[in-house]
């Protein structure tokens, strides 16, 4: 089999993300590609056993993995909720609900594995069962593998002499699990083994309870083999080719270490100035445990503190960061308005969610491209970049640092729920290899005759901070004078400025790579996405035998755009709103004939479902 | 260092009688007195009449959006502690727009010189009732006066815990750039209240107190380890009382030559006492209502040694770094677990 996708999936107290994250890392160190997609509920512990709380986490490994996958061909089901939701998927809430392909979270060949001692009276009652009969109630197609375990008998069995308490003992189910899939996937023991050691570095009493439950679960397989067939893997497709240490990262820990590497590279202290929200917070805490690379990470009172410290220490001359979700950035407005009159460099990570207001905290959109773009009070460009694999936040992080203190202003980065929780592969790079970083800091011989508004033949000012002699100013908030840099009322001058704030972003054009486009390019057809979605649209674009054309740099555009876009016939810009970045297109290139397909449903694309609409099915 | 040195070349555009006017000659003397050089000062402000004094100081200066100075200043010390940071702030810009870096700032005892401008009035807005506006103000946002009651920014000072806390009134030069000077050597988030008049849309505002020929008896300037005396011919002076049946204590005026007259420790800790002098002459509807004969204290009410946050941060910094096995991106990333291909 060329790629396989697994959904692991039950209470939100199974450790769920747990064991999905150990299969995708086991899985990632056998040499098959990963995709990753935690999928947890908003609650941090509903009620037990309930449909509200079922906790899920997807990965697709194998050869040629785009995306987590549409639909599972495993799944594991650790309770009667879990098992209806990953059923009747976004439909589990209707009351005669059956198994329907569009909605379930499985396709129709599937395997899925059940516990069935969580299947009792009183289980079906937690999670709205009508009958005693799971199986029957959801009409589950009988082309679907059910593979009944009696999983929390089979743990206890397995601890009975571990001497641990009942609840201790029970937390253990999820690696029977594990160790059951892995053997469904004929994944070797002892990497396995070395994994849990790992991963319970820290508390060296469990490992040997959950690699006795583990390895029972894989000897359990054994057993199965009459019934259930092992699946062999592909490994690892071309796109791994290049050689090099490998890792499987989160998305928000590829974007923190970004901004580290790029503060090392630039010689500044990095500063970050933020306050914890869903689902950036992962940024705060990797950096806030990283005093060792001298990262200084404030938890501020609030959103407007996070950035305004940021830019406290962006005017005294360090490497300033705040990291946030949609609603911070809302509240952040006014502030990253500051720091374009200022003229200071900031990079401000939006980790989107689904909006507006509270919105959909946990799940995943692009609903914050235009609020990115234009969510300022007056004429106030900004440089948005966005991230589109969880490994390639790293290099967008760094990239937008390098562009915030080479061209002084704040540089937005977006990525979103799905690239920050999910996992990919990602090359370890080294410093040596990065691209160089100058921050534009004032040179020597302006001493005496400087002043906040002087700037380089590329319109851009020069960096004087405190500390530095003879280059003392003044900063503000309030237009100011073209010339002297002090404040200014005059209407030309505002002009004047205002065009000078606008050209300093679109020359940094002439500095970004330029658009290419993924496929063979004799296709009609042209798919246009940004940021996340690439993984989705290149898995369709190779369906569909057309090209992808997916956009890191939205705020300036790549130079070429026209010239590619204006190639094709058919233009398709897919996106997770209601047509944000289409509409910009438009504005820029009107032209052209373009299309939108969107989803707003707080998830990722499903490929097919793409995929018909491209085919006008 | 002379005061001209931290002149600019700005022209100053406080209104003609401002008593903006007066702080930033104080701030220039005090900023000399101190001898800090001019690159390594920094002047933070928000927004307001008072948040333009950056403009006239000669040293890095940053005038940014309103309310938030606080924050931004927080920002620049906490990154750089060597600088010397100062920000200028108002009643508004501190106390209602900025209320919750200010609490926050003080809280974590961040080492930095705010001064405070207080007219009770919104000035640059054109004359609306702010939130240390006596109660039933009359002013254009409230025609038929406040309904509602103002702040004592020394009771919320205190209240959150804070370590410096000095008043100062724009027509007493000397005792504005004395309350300055401590609060710059004082360690941690100094807070200067300064009571200024707005001589177009409140003016006479601190009049019992600004007035010379009432400020002897209206305001008493307390000194470290001197004795609490005030009154035209110095003949009072100030002493505790507790109520013998809620033991409720409270500040009384007494002769002179009482021997209950207290001496005045800012050091002390407990705040109890600080607080009491910091409320003398407040009826609940704002400061100088002076009908129970206790005066308006001025200087330095308190000044409290803590460790400050920005010394904190950099020292758990430092700390973790000199025990650390990693220090480097690319040492960092030989932790990862990770194969090769």
């Amino acid at each position: 089999m060329k790629n396989t996708v697994v959904r692991f999936c039950g209470d939100s107290g199974d450790g769920m993300q747990l064991t999905g994250n150990l299969f995708a890392q086991l899985g990632a160190e056998l040499g098959h590609e990963i995709s990753t997609l935690p999928d947890f509920p908003a609650e941090i512990r509903a009620p037990q056993g309930t449909l509200g709380g079922v906790s899920g986490f997807q990965v697709e490994l194998g050869a040629d993995v785009y995306t987590p996958g549409d639909k599972a061909d495993v799944i594991v089901a650790m309770n009667a909720a879990a098992l209806k939701v990953c059923t009747l998927g976004s439909h589990f809430n209707h009351p005669q609900a059956h198994y329907d392909e569009q909605f379930a979270l499985y396709h129709r060949h599937a395997i899925v594995i059940v516990d069935t001692d969580s299947l009792t009276d009183k289980d079906l009652e937690k999670a709205q069962y009508h009958t005693d009969n799971p199986f029957t109630e959801l009409d589950i197609p009988e082309t679907v593998q059910i593979v009944p375990v009696a999983l929390t008998t089979l743990t206890k069995e397995a601890l009975k002499e571990s001497g641990m308490d009942n609840k201790s003992i029970l937390k253990s189910r999820n690696m029977f699990a594990f160790g059951l899939v892995c053997w469904l996937f004929d994944e070797p023991m002892d990497k396995a083994i070395h994994l849990l050691e790992d991963k319970f570095k820290k508390k060296p009493a469990l490992v040997a309870p959950n690699t006795k439950v583990m390895v029972d679960g894989y000897n359990y397989g054994q057993n199965l083999a009459l019934s259930v067939s092992q699946i062999r893997l592909e490994v690892r497709g071309e796109r791994l080719e290049e050689p090099g240490r490998y890792t499987s990262i989160a998305g928000n820990r590829a974007t923190a270490f970004g901004l580290i590497a790029a503060a090392q590279k630039a010689g500044k202290h990095l500063f970050l100035g933020s306050y914890p929200i869903t689902p950036a917070t992962d940024i705060l805490h990797e950096l806030a445990g990283r005093k060792d690379m001298n990262v200084m990470a404030i938890q501020a009172e609030d959103e407007i503190a996070g950035v305004c410290t940021a830019i406290g220490a962006a005017f005294a001359g360090d490497l300033a960061c705040t990291t946030t979700s949609g609603p911070g950035l809302s509240l952040k407005s006014e502030a990253i308005g500051l720091a374009v009159m200022a003229e200071l460099p900031l990079v401000v990570v939006d980790v989107q969610r689904g909006g507006p207001s509270t919105g959909l905290p946990t799940k995943t959109e692009q609903t914050d491209l235009l609020q990115a773009m234009y969510g300022r009070n007056g004429e106030c460009p900004a440089v948005v970049l966005a991230a589109s694999s969880s490994a390639n936040c790293f290099d967008f992080a760094y990239e937008a640092c390098k562009i915030a203190l080479e061209n002084m202003t704040p540089v937005i980065l977006l990525t979103d729920t799905y690239l920050a929780n999910g996992t990919a592969l990602w090359r370890i790079p080294q410093l040596a290899e990065l691209p160089e970083i100058k921050p534009q800091t004032v040179p020597e011989e302006l001493k005496g005759h400087y002043n906040p508004a002087l700037r380089d033949e590329r319109g851009v000012r020069y960096w004087a901070y405190p500390g530095m002699e003879g280059f003392e100013h003044r900063n503000i908030g309030l237009e100011r004078d073209a010339e002297r840099g002090t404040i200014s009322t005059n209407p030309e001058n505002h002009e004047v400025m205002v065009l000078a704030r606008k050209k300093k972003i679109e020359q940094i054009a002439e500095r970004i790579p330029q658009l290419s486009v993924i496929g063979n390019q004799h296709s009609d057809t042209l798919l246009v996405g940004w940021g996340s979605t690439e993984g989705h649209l290149h898995a369709a674009a190779n369906e569909l035998g057309c090209d992808l054309a997916q956009f890191n740099y939205i705020m300036p555009l790549p130079k070429n755009t026209r010239e590619v876009l204006s190639q094709y016939k058919r233009i398709v810009v897919c996106e997770l709103n209601t047509g944000q970045f289409a509409a910009y297109l438009r504005a820029q290139l009107p032209e052209l004939q373009i299309e939108q397909y969107n989803e707003v449903q707080g998830q990722p694309f499903a490929v097919e479902r793409i995929v018909r609409y491209v085919n006008g099915i | 260092m002379e005061a001209s040195q931290f002149k600019s070349d700005q022209y100053v555009r406080f209104c003609p009688g401002c008593g903006d006017h007066a702080i930033c000659m104080a701030l220039q003397k005090a900023m000399a007195q101190i001898g800090v050089p001019t690159h390594q000062v920094a002047v933070i402000s928000g927004i307001g009449c008072s948040s333009r004094m950056p403009h006239y100081l000669n040293t890095y200066g940053f005038n940014t959006i309103h309310g938030r100075g606080g924050a931004i200043a927080t920002g620049v010390k906490t990154s750089h502690p060597e600088l010397t940071v100062w920000q200028m702030s108002g009643d508004g810009d501190c106390l209602a727009i900025g209320g919750n870096h200010f609490i926050h700032e003080i809280r974590r005892n961040v080492d930095l010189n705010v001064c405070m401008f207080n007219n009770r009035i919104y000035g640059l807005t054109k004359g609306q009732y702010s939130p240390t506006s006596p109660k039933g103000f009359v002013s254009k946002s409230s025609p038929f006066g406040t309904v509602e009651r103002p702040f004592v920014p020394a009771q919320l000072v205190l209240g959150t815990g804070g370590t410096f806390f000095a008043r100062t009134l724009d027509v007493d030069m000397p005792t504005t750039v004395d309350c300055l000077v401590a609060a710059q050597q004082h360690k941690g988030c100094s807070i200067v209240e300064c009571l200024v008049n707005c001589v177009i849309f409140n003016n006479g505002t601190h009049a019992l107190i600004a007035d010379r020929d009432q400020r002897a008896e209206h305001a008493i300037v307390l000194k470290h380890g001197e004795k609490m005396i005030f009154g035209k011919e110095k003949d009072k002076g100030l002493a505790v009382e507790i109520d013998p049946l809620t033991f409720v204590p409270k500040m009384v005026v007494v002769a002179a030559d009482d021997p209950r007259v207290l001496v005045h420790d800012a050091s002390q800790p407990d705040p109890t006492l600080h607080r009491l002098l910091a409320l003398m002459g407040n009826n609940g509807d704002g400061l100088e209502v002076t009908g129970d004969g206790l005066p308006v204290a001025l200087g330095v009410i308190r000044n409290v040694e803590m460790e400050s946050y920005d010394e904190a941060v950099n020292k758990q910094i430092r700390d973790v770094r000199e025990n650390a096995k990693v220090k480097t991106f690319d040492e960092l990333m030989t932790t990862l677990e990770s194969w090769t291909v």
